[in-house]
């Protein structure tokens, strides 16, 4: 090294330092132009199929921009209130006018459904008045309104629209995590008959770890076996521990749906065997779901852990035990920390796939099993409320994030191989 | 270190204790089929080094693996101090083992895997950590404790390996071709160190390689194996000098290899005449009558050239084909008893007595030094 120090040096000195330092660059350059021409057409397919779409969902969570779009008079005339007591008549007017335009273009239902999410009795609210605008007549908007429905007399109403007012709202991300907005501004608890997600959440969380756990219980001495085999029924094995992975979600879901039902194989194989005096209930609860969960994420923890297994020499255990170490020290000394970034590898990919699980529990499981999905699906699909749908996805992905950040803070992810 | 002792000549007329190690009728095979070792009958001394020395394939490192306990014989015995081990788990065997590719282990530091023998038999901290530092020192890698193997050369992973299989002062180390993957240099260099650690420790040591360099440097006594037998276990010198078949005259050093007839067999000697037609006389290895085919064996660097054939008990005549130069020698192939590439080797001193290609030139070697081996 100090030769080449003194060379590169001399150089320099000579004057050709420049030279060559321009000629490394360019010669680099065309380099690093081909390795971005390469790379550039699969970035743009992540950008335009991934990143943008994930992007856009997201602002779902915060997005506010019916308010403004169907109470343009309300908002701007709440904007000068102060929240206190009732607004001045000008909100009044406003109002009307607002809910005037959103009778005519038909807009009132989504209006109601929006204002109805924050404060419940928003709906028969805004519909009520609605119905009966034609009331108002040329009476001052306040005295008619109120006489229309007496709430729009109360502080707490008109401080729910004042407070969801502005083009986001942090209402969703809110609700997602059992908290809601006081009219006084600060966040507390919702009541407790009405949490649900973080309830949810912990489950989600519990069954991923669940599922984690099995996987490793089951792929550990799994990937273990397959590394010691010999090549040709090491591969015959591997395309047993791939068949499921080739095989779609919903068939593999059904399959478990047919084999865990009352009168189903595994219970009828139980029951021959004399193991059990009547069905085990295995569909629509817990154990259905760990079961069939295990089974469709196992192959993506032994994959991994396989390939970190088969390049640990075997010398190495030999060694170990010559060295004097029971099979024991040498399983938990020489063998089990070298396999460390591979169950790290598996344990972090089945988590995280089990974090987004929909199928599985939605067909195998009961109530009490349903994960975080789900209710995404039923925000999105059924009570059209996107806008919670995404403050959901949005929590999850950012606990993922977390955990990985933390994961890869303990197990170290320079350490960790995925293949 | 400088000042290191130079190791004890090797004691082969003293008596030492026999069957430290003994292999009785031992026998080994995978697959039923093929024998790997076959009817293994070995006694090993204490305190020697004793080198396995082979082709690839030839059964050696099977041999040190059954030793070592990570295979198991299909026949025999094997007795370490007049006990037998074979049914003994390797970790309760008490030998060192050091593999071709060091086997160190990459997640723990170079003082826990030196260290790692002494956990293993449950030492407490202070202890582990004093003689893991000592074993290092001993290999000359004192300081190097708080690396990690692969931030270490080959031969300093070596040493680490060596000074692991040595911390726990077994009284056998097993070597298994340990120095494979290190350049000449280097290996030189270690098979000097493993030598004098060896003389210093008093332990002794089983090594297998199938570099013969290696094993005639290094050993006490050579086992040559080929075919999952012993084909003769012998010192060095009585080995490369008088090499008991053909095969190991084939294999310990350069040979030169006619054939021939046996004209008349004497005592101790014969006459022999090769295929063309030329008599030499030769020392009998097997026992041998007239008329039988034999493969004579002669050394390139016993063959005199020219004058200094004079006086030796075979003289015949030469043509060179090809002269190579090699610096400290020469390399005369010549056409010569039948055979077309007898090649003779001449010390750079002596350069002066070479003819020139295409000259015949007489050359002449002694009795003792032409080993005749009935054909077979």
């Amino acid at each position: 090294m100090a030769e080449n120090d003194g060379a590169g040096r001399r150089s320099v000195d000579d004057g050709y330092g420049q030279d060559l330092k321009r000629e490394l660059r360019q010669a680099e350059r065309q380099e690093k132009r081909r390795a971005i021409g390469l790379l550039l057409p699969a970035l743009l397919l992540v950008a335009i199929t991934f990143l943008a779409p994930i992007g856009l969902y997201l602002y779902r969570a915060i997005d506010n921009a019916i308010m403004p779009e169907l109470m343009p008079q309300t908002t701007a005339a709440l904007a000068a209130w102060d929240g206190a007591g009732l607004p001045p008549d000008a909100a009044y007017d406003a109002l009307l006018a607002d809910l005037a335009a959103g009778k005519e273009t038909q807009a009132l239902g989504r209006l109601a459904r929006r204002l109805n999410y924050s404060r419940t009795g928003f709906r028969e609210l805004v519909l009520g008045t609605g119905r009966n605008l034609a009331a108002v007549e040329a009476r001052p908007a306040r005295e008619a309104l109120v006489e229309i429905d007496p709430r729009w007399g109360q502080n707490e109403w008109w401080a729910t629209i004042k407070q969801e007012s502005g083009a986001i709202t942090p209402f969703y991300l809110l609700a997602s995590l059992d908290l809601e907005r006081a009219p006084t501004g600060e966040i507390e608890r919702v009541a407790p008959e009405q949490a649900l997600y973080v309830l949810l959440f912990i489950r989600t969380f519990w069954i991923s770890a669940c599922v984690t756990a099995l996987c490793f219980l089951l792929g550990y001495p799994t990937a273990y076996a397959l590394s010691l085999l010999p090549a040709r029924i090491t591969n015959l094995l591997m395309i047993l521990v791939m068949i499921p992975f080739w095989t779609s979600i919903l068939v593999r879901t059904m399959a478990w749906a047919i084999m865990l039902q009352e009168s189903g194989p595994v219970n009828g194989a139980l029951l021959w065997a004399g193991i059990i005096a009547e069905p085990l209930p295995l569909m629509f609860n817990r154990a259905g779901v760990l079961i069939a969960m295990t089974h469709v994420l196992l192959p993506f923890f032994i994959l991994p852990l396989y390939s970190v297994m088969k390049a640990i020499p075997a010398a190495q255990t030999r060694a170990a035990s010559s060295l004097g170490a029971h099979p024991l020290l040498v399983f938990c000394k020489v063998y089990f920390p070298q396999t460390v970034p591979g169950v790290a590898a598996g344990a972090l990919l089945v988590f995280i796939l089990a974090l987004g699980y929909y199928i599985t529990p939605a067909i195998v499981g009961g109530q009490d099993d349903q994960m975080v999905s789900y209710f995404i699906a039923l925000f999105t699909n059924q009570t059209i409320n996107w806008g919670q749908a995404a403050a959901l996805g949005a929590w999850l992905l950012i606990a993922t994030f977390v955990l990985f950040a933390l994961y890869s803070r303990l197990v170290g992810l320079g350490k960790m191989r995925l293949a | 270190m400088q000042q290191r002792e130079t190791p004890p000549p090797a004691q082969a007329g003293q008596a030492r204790p026999e069957g430290f190690v003994r292999f009785a009728d031992v026998q080994k095979t995978f697959d039923g089929e093929t024998l790997v070792v076959r009817d293994l009958d070995l006694d090993i001394r204490q305190g020697e080094f004793l080198t396995m020395l082979g082709p690839s394939g030839s059964g050696k490192t099977t041999t040190l693996m059954m030793l070592a306990g990570f295979e198991v014989p299909t026949r025999g015995d094997i007795s370490l101090q007049g006990k037998s081990i074979k049914d003994l788990p390797p970790h309760k065997r008490d030998i060192g083992v050091v593999f071709q590719n060091y086997a160190l282990f990459p997640h723990m530091t170079v003082e826990e895997n030196v260290g790692f023998p002494l956990l293993a038999r449950r030492r407490p901290k202070a202890e582990i950590a004093m003689r893991a530092a000592a074993a290092l020192e001993m290999v000359r890698l004192g300081g190097f404790g708080k690396r990690r193997p692969q931030e270490l050369s080959g031969g300093q992973q070596q040493r680490v390996a060596l000074a692991r299989a040595l911390v726990f002062e077994p009284k056998l180390v097993l070597m298994d071709e340990p120095l494979g993957a290190l350049d000449k240099q280097l290996r030189e260099h270690m098979q000097l160190e493993i030598k004098h650690l060896h003389a210093r420790l008093g332990i002794t040591i089983v090594y297998v390689t199938h570099d013969q360099d290696e094993a005639l440097t290094m050993s006490d006594r050579i086992a040559v194996f080929s075919n999952g037998r012993i084909q003769q276990l012998a010192t060095p010198r009585q080995l490369y000098e008088e090499p008991a078949n053909v095969f190991v005259a084939g294999f310990i050093g350069e040979n030169n290899q006619l054939a021939g007839t046996v004209v008349a067999a004497e005592a101790g000697g014969c006459r022999i005449r090769t295929s063309d037609g030329s008599e030499v006389g030769a020392t009998a290895v097997d026992p041998l009558a007239a008329g039988q085919g034999v493969l004579l064996s002669i050394r390139p660097e016993s063959v005199a050239v020219g004058l200094r054939a004079t006086g030796r008990q075979n003289r015949v005549s030469a043509r060179l084909l090809e002269l190579i130069y090699h610096g400290d020698h020469v390399r005369l192939r010549t056409a010569l008893g039948g055979s077309q590439d007898f090649m003779i080797k001449v010390p750079r001193s002596e350069i002066d007595g070479v003819p020139s290609v295409g000259e015949t030139v007489t050359v002449g070697w002694d009795r003792r030094d032409c080993r005749a081996f009935l054909a077979g």
